[in-house]
Parts: structure tokens; sequence; C-alpha cells
């Protein structure tokens, strides 16, 4: 095991730093830099656009940037934003909660009621509940997050008034509300960003689901349970289950990610102040400081995620060590 | 394990391969053919009154804030998706299939290179990629667009199609040829290629589906097909500030969406299962 998890994280290692060349190598194989697009018509001066590459140290050559680049990480920070003037790190530190709280709350819906709905699926194969939810899953995982937001929020927060449709809290709200208070109105804002995200991703789960519980359900232990006369609910959740519940480990390392990629266009549509829109706002001002650190903040959380699933899937499964 | 031919058959078959497959003829025609039927979609019908018309026979979807008209504008952008979809799904299933043939077949340092960087291009979701080029580029025109989704998308092919020749690899038929003497290119395009085309149609196939979300998503953020040529997620995002007044003009294109990614969705769930029946 320890030899096992030593080569693993090695390797987890590795493509950290590959992650790190990849994206350096990428951001400097564009022709020109950030300031390159403000030398016609800028309000700056010759002078200030070379102090201010000197400044953000794009004048000096390539392997110092890397090594400077590389260096930072080391030390925890990852320069400053062109377009916010402020440390990255803080940036994604003030905007880093919004994002957890709203994939947070996706990766839970997803993980109760798809899991649910999957096992229910797979007791009634092929019927008709079992052909729509299928339908369903299959519509909501075609339909783009940022239109299903938009429609939600023009029918619900719009037409019928019922939830708001924008930023996390209310700008209304008193700067001394007790912390119920202060609550319910971030959970009034967050029913429509994460029923919308839930919706387009919520498909995989119950798919995945139903497609392991239907693997166990065939298998002779539950032919033999049904005839010594268990009750069929405690076939399906007490035996099935729990070994079809098995194989979604990996799904969970999969859909971790989301916590920050699947929000950016949710976010968008619903001024959601978390990563997603932070990273989609900093393209047009070409900051690319903030771009690397979300994209590297991002590729770290796919990585732990991996290893984590792997971990897991190791420790029930002694068999997955020794290959 | 047959070839792909027999694949598209077995998909034929399956009701959600048909119906997947002439919903895709159906979209397609009316991309080629629409158009012309139609009127220009830049055109503004009535620039003075003919603003946020609702749904009616004169305009059946309506017309949008600049008076013009949504379904000539659906249809457009049809055009515009697909093609955005197909070229870039084209380019990154050849660029997929040559890294994942060159690393199984050649193994070794070559492997090990290209195959830890695919497994880092993998930890980078692919819209960061996206957002990381599009800020790079120097003008976001559309064969801009299309070769930074196409470069963007062939990891996970590469991967798929390594694995397969790892397999193949062990065969009979190719150890014989490789014992004969065969020659490299002739065991890789001959005997190697063509066993991987099922897996490799399974890949486009769904990957249509993806890109066709993925350029609607950029362009409503205003990162993908600039106006005036139209696009469906272009049109969802110039719909926005309306959506009171003219719902429809964001309506339509969203369905359009919608239909066309669950079209190819459909066939490539058909293919997926013909090529592998155990996920069925």
């Amino acid at each position: 095991m320890g030899r096992w998890l030593a080569r693993r994280l090695a390797q987890a290692a590795l493509t950290f730093v590959v992650v790190v060349l990849l994206l350096f190598v990428l951001m400097r194989l564009a022709p020109g830099d950030p300031l390159s697009r403000l030398q016609d018509g800028s309000q700056m001066s010759p002078e200030e656009i070379a102090w201010t590459r000197q400044l953000y140290q794009l004048d000096r050559p390539m392997g110092a940037q890397l090594l400077a680049f590389v260096q930072g990480i080391g030390r925890g920070e990852l320069g400053s934003s062109i377009a916010y003037g402020l440390p990255v790190t803080t940036i994604i530190r003030q905007r880093l909660p919004a994002t957890l709280l709203l994939g947070g709350t996706v990766l839970l819906l997803n993980f109760t009621l798809g899991l649910w709905l999957g096992v229910r699926q797979a007791v009634r194969r092929g019927s008709r509940e079992d052909r729509w939810l299928t339908a369903l899953s299959l519509a909501g995982y075609a339909t783009p997050s940022f239109w299903l937001g938009l429609v939600l929020a023009w029918a619900v927060g719009v037409k019928l008034r019922w939830l708001p449709t924008g930023g996390m809290t209310s700008p209304l709200l008193s700067p001394d509300a007790g912390f119920a208070t202060v609550a319910i109105d971030i959970g009034a804002h967050l029913i429509l960003p994460a029923l919308t995200l839930s919706a387009v991703t919520i498909a995989g789960t119950m798919r995945f689901q139903r497609g392991a519980m239907l693997e166990v359900l065939r298998l002779p232990y539950i032919v033999t349970a049904r005839a010594k006369g268990v009750r069929e609910s405690a076939v399906t959740w007490h035996h099935a289950w729990r070994n079809a519940l098995f194989p979604v480990v990996t799904l969970f390392g999969l859909w971790l990610p989301l916590l920050v990629t699947g929000s950016v266009f949710v976010e968008a549509v619903f001024a959601w102040p978390g990563l997603g829109s932070l990273a989609a706002g900093a393209v047009g001002a070409r900051d690319y400081p903030l771009l690397m650190g979300t994209s590297l903040l991002a590729a770290g959380l796919v990585i732990t995620a991996n290893l984590l699933t792997d971990l897991a899937y190791s420790l029930l499964d002694p068999r997955v060590r020794s290959s | 394990m047959s070839g792909p031919g027999a694949t598209v058959l077995a998909a034929w078959r399956d009701p959600r391969g048909r119906a997947g497959v002439l919903l895709l003829a159906v979209i397609a025609a009316l991309a080629l053919v629409g158009p012309t039927l139609l009127p220009d979609p830049a055109v503004q019908v009535d620039p003075v009154g003919g603003a946020n018309l609702p749904p009616g026979t004169a305009h059946w979807f309506g017309t949008d804030a600049l008076s013009r008209d949504v379904l000539a504008r659906v249809v457009s952008g049809a055009r515009v998706s697909l093609a955005v979809a197909v070229v870039a799904v084209a380019l990154s299933v050849t660029l997929g299939a040559v890294v994942g043939l060159v690393s199984g077949y050649f193994g070794g340092v070559v492997d090990g290179a290209l195959m830890r960087t695919v497994d880092a291009a993998l930890a980078i979701p692919r819209l960061f990629l996206l957002l990381l080029v599009l800020a790079a580029a120097e003008r976001l025109a559309l064969p801009v667009l299309i070769l930074v989704i196409g470069t963007t998308g062939w990891f996970g092919t590469a991967r798929l199609v390594r694995g397969e020749v790892l397999r193949l690899r062990e065969e009979a038929y190719v150890q014989a040829a490789e014992a004969l003497g065969g020659a490299r290119r002739r065991i890789i395009f001959r005997h190697l290629l063509p066993n991987t085309l099922g897996p490799l149609l399974v890949a486009a196939t769904l990957g249509i589906g993806d890109v066709i979300l993925l350029e609607a998503g950029l362009s409503f953020l205003g990162l993908g097909v600039q106006p005036p040529t139209p696009s469906w997620g272009g049109m969802i995002l110039d719909a926005k500030p309306v959506l009171v007044a003219a719902p429809w003009a964001g309506i339509f294109p969203g369905l359009a969406i919608v239909i066309t990614v669950l079209s190819a969705n459909l066939f490539g769930d058909a293919l997926r299962d013909a090529v592998d029946p155990r996920g069925a």
C-alpha cells in the first residue's frame, strides 16, 4: 500500500508540474503580451507601458519568466491581476466561497436525488417511469446551462416573482441583519442557479447509478435474497445498492471539478460572485495572471479529485493496489 | 469487433440511433437549404415598428430587438453551429487518432512524453484552456475559434486510441504482420487504424454535441462567434436584456441547441452501445 501510494503521489505531482509548464507555454505561445493591445489609442504613454511591462516582468526572457512563475507558485503566490491590481490569490480567496457554496449544493443534489432516481430506474427497468426519466435526463444533458438559467430566471423570477434572479444577497439587506436572515436571503438566491446547474448535470449521475445497479441486480446473491423472501425494498437498498454505490465513487472524482468549472455560465447568468464569472471576465481584459491562477486551481482540483478517487478505490478494493 | 459499417448499421437498428440520425438529417437539410428560402438574417424587416414582434404568420418565431426575423437567424445559426462543430471535431479526432497511434505503437519515451502531456491537458478543464487561448488570440475570427476548439478536444481521443492500439498489438494478426517484416506505416494504417474506427466514430459523434454546447456557451460569453454572424449562443446573449419584452428571441435558439445536441447524443449513445454492448 505504501509503495502504491508513493507511486500514485509522484504521478500526481508530475502531472501538476506538466500542467504548470503547459499553461505557461500556452500563455506565451500567443503573439504579443497583455499590454500589446493597449499600444494604439491607449491613454498610457509608451514610457508608462514600458514601466508596466517591467513591473509584471514581461520584458524579461522566457526562461526567467518561467522561473519567476514557478518560484511564485512555490511560495504560494500567483502574481498580480492586471485588471484588478490585486494579488491573484487574494481575489481567488474572495470569490471561492460563492463557488464552493453553489458547486457544493449542486453536488449534494446530484448525489442524493440523482442516485435515488438512478436506483428507482434500475429497479423499474423498461417501465414508463424509467423511459421518461431517461428522456428527461438526456434532454437536460443537451440543454445549455445559461439558456435554462435565463428561461428559469424569466419564468420564476420575472413572471412569477417567486425568487431573486441576480447576485448572492439582496442589496436591500440591512448590514446588521442576523445570521438567520442572511442565510435565508442567500438560500433564496441560491435556488435558481443550483437548480439550473443540477438539471444539466444530473443525467450523468443517474445514468451511472442505473447502470451500476442493473449490473448488481442480475447477480445470483440477489436472486438468493429474493428466494429467501427478503422484502423487495430491503433487497434494493440493503443488498443491491450497497454494492452498486461502489462504482459511483469514481463519479465523485469526476464531478468535483464541477465546483469550479461548471459554474462559469450559470454564474454569468445569475451574476453569482464566484470564480467562474471571474475567469470569464478575465478573458476580455487579457488578465493572464488571473486566468492562470483560476486554471491552475481548477487543474489542482482535478488532480486531487482523481487521486482521492484512486485512494478510495484502493481502500475498498485491494486488487487495485496489486495491479 | 467489426468494422465501422456494421457499427453504424447496428446503431441504425436502435430506435434511439435512428431518431438521432433522422433528426440530424432534417437539421442539416434545413441548415443547407433554409437560408435560401428565408429572408436575409441580417435584414431589419421593419426598423420602425418591427422590433420584438411576437410569433405570428409573417414571422413564425417573431422578431428580435433589432427587428430581425428570428426563424431566419435560427436557421442561419444552424449553419454556423454545425460547421464549427463538424470541422472542429474532425480536427480533434484526427489529432487524437494520430497521437494515440504513435503513442501506442512506438511506446517507450515517445509514449511516456505524449501521455504525460495528455494527462496534464486533461486535468485542465477544457473551458479554462479555451478561455486562456481565446484571451491570447489577436482576433476572434471564425477560423481561429474552430482551430482553438479543435486543438483542445483531442486529449481524450488520444488516450482512447492508444489503449485500443496497445490491445490490438497483442493480437495474433498484428504480431504476424510484424514477424513477417511488414513496414511500420503499413501496419499502422492497414491493421491498427481500421480497427480503431468504431471507437473513434463514437468519440466524434458524442464530441459534436459537446462542441455545439461549448461554442454556444463561448458565443453567449461574447467570446465565440462574433456578430453580425448569427449563432445560437450569440442570439441568446442578444436576447438577454430584452427577455421580458421578447422571450421568443431567446427561447427558440435555445430549443435549437437542445434538439441538435440531443440528436447527436442519441446517435452517439446508440453507436457506443453497438461498439460495446455491455453498457446498454
